[in-house]
């Protein structure tokens, strides 16, 4: 085996492995959008440019904006709750 | 259960996937050479038999169509259910609504991003139609391609805001190519029973090679899954998108 694709594996290893570790919920977005983007370099190196063209998207801004969205979203629930909760405290 | 239990769970069952994983390692060809029979089989035939030079594509959309016609629908199928489970609640629609990110965006986009965000947007266009019409010449293909579109519709809300993506991208009309995409795929390989053959021969002139026109229905079906990946794209930003719409007022 190459000594690039070697790196690019150890990469994916350790960038894998942050992503399971995040544990602040805004910074995992990004993490997640640049383990894709070693993910997709990896594919090139193992030369599957094809599979690379679509991981690049797909998993460097297709799923960190989904769950960029879903995190807003889930975040203006607690917003809206937590001010009905005050409301009905003061009346 | 306790925490040391919980390890020991997680230990036992990381080695068992961890052995497993490195048997199955030692049985996958090599990278590096042409040691798998069948790349071999697919290189050495995809140019002489279909007149294309990506071998990848010739897999996808002729060699191996019908299981892309599977992958097509699952895409077309978990489109359709996002869009089920996020559809507008009635009350909602009647309602003015505002993005939820409004009140941030009274500091940004800076006019700087604006103008880089915006400029790209053609570019990114022609970009994604070179990716699918060049699927049988280069790497990359309807797949690849209608991602790259999708993308460009994603970073038209970066740059603007909803109301303008809601503006520039008819829901209606997207909604139409993403269903005319994927019948086309399906309509595209019936087209071979005219002539009595299975569903998926190739049936249409192979063309001269290097050239656009090459590999006969290849191109076409190429086309159709650009046209439905990057019209289910933007219909899951829509979705997805219009979640974080507020009746105007609330905060």
């Amino acid at each position: 085996m190459l000594l690039i694709q070697l790196t690019i594996l150890a990469l994916v290893a350790i960038s894998g492995t942050i992503v399971v570790l995040a544990r602040d919920v805004a910074s995992q977005p990004t993490v997640v959008s640049l383990f894709g983007l070693i993910l997709a370099l990896m594919f090139l190196v193992f030369q599957a440019p094809d599979v690379s063209l679509s991981q690049i998207v797909v998993g460097a801004v297709g799923l960190p904006l989904m769950i960029l969205l879903t995190l807003a979203k889930l975040r203006r629930d607690a917003q809206i709750l937590e001010r009905k909760a005050q409301k009905e405290k003061s009346e | 259960m306790s925490r040391s239990w919980r390890l020991a769970l997680f230990i036992l069952g990381a080695s068992g996937i961890a052995i497993l994983f490195f048997l199955a390692l030692r049985t996958v060809p090599s990278s590096n050479g042409l040691g798998d029979r069948y790349a071999q089989q697919i290189n050495s035939r995809t140019f002489p038999e279909r007149n294309i030079t990506d071998a990848v594509t010739a897999v996808n959309f002729d060699y191996r169509g019908f299981d892309t016609v599977g992958e097509e629908f699952i895409l077309f199928v978990s489109v359709l259910g996002s869009l089920l489970l996020l559809r507008m609640a009635e009350e909602r629609k009647e309602k003015l609504l505002i993005d939820a990110a409004e009140p941030w965006r009274d500091v940004g986009p800076s006019d700087a991003t604006r103008l880089w965000i915006l400029s790209m947007i053609a570019p990114k266009v022609v970009f994604g139609m070179y990716i699918i019409t060049h699927g049988q010449l280069t790497p990359g293909g309807g797949f690849q391609g209608g991602i790259v579109l999708a993308s460009a519709a994603l970073i038209l809300y970066l740059g603007e805001n909803f109301a303008v993506f809601r503006n520039v991208l008819s829901r209606a009309l997207i909604e139409a190519l993403e269903a005319a995409g994927a019948g086309g795929f399906l309509l595209i390989g019936m087209l071979s029973w005219f002539w009595g053959r299975p569903f998926l021969t190739d049936i249409l002139p192979l063309g001269k090679a290097h050239e656009l026109t090459s590999g006969g229905t290849i191109a076409l079906i190429s086309m159709a899954t650009g046209l439905e990946v990057s019209a289910g794209f933007i219909l899951l930003l829509y979705a997805f998108l219009q979640e974080n719409l507020l009746p105007s007022g609330e905060k």
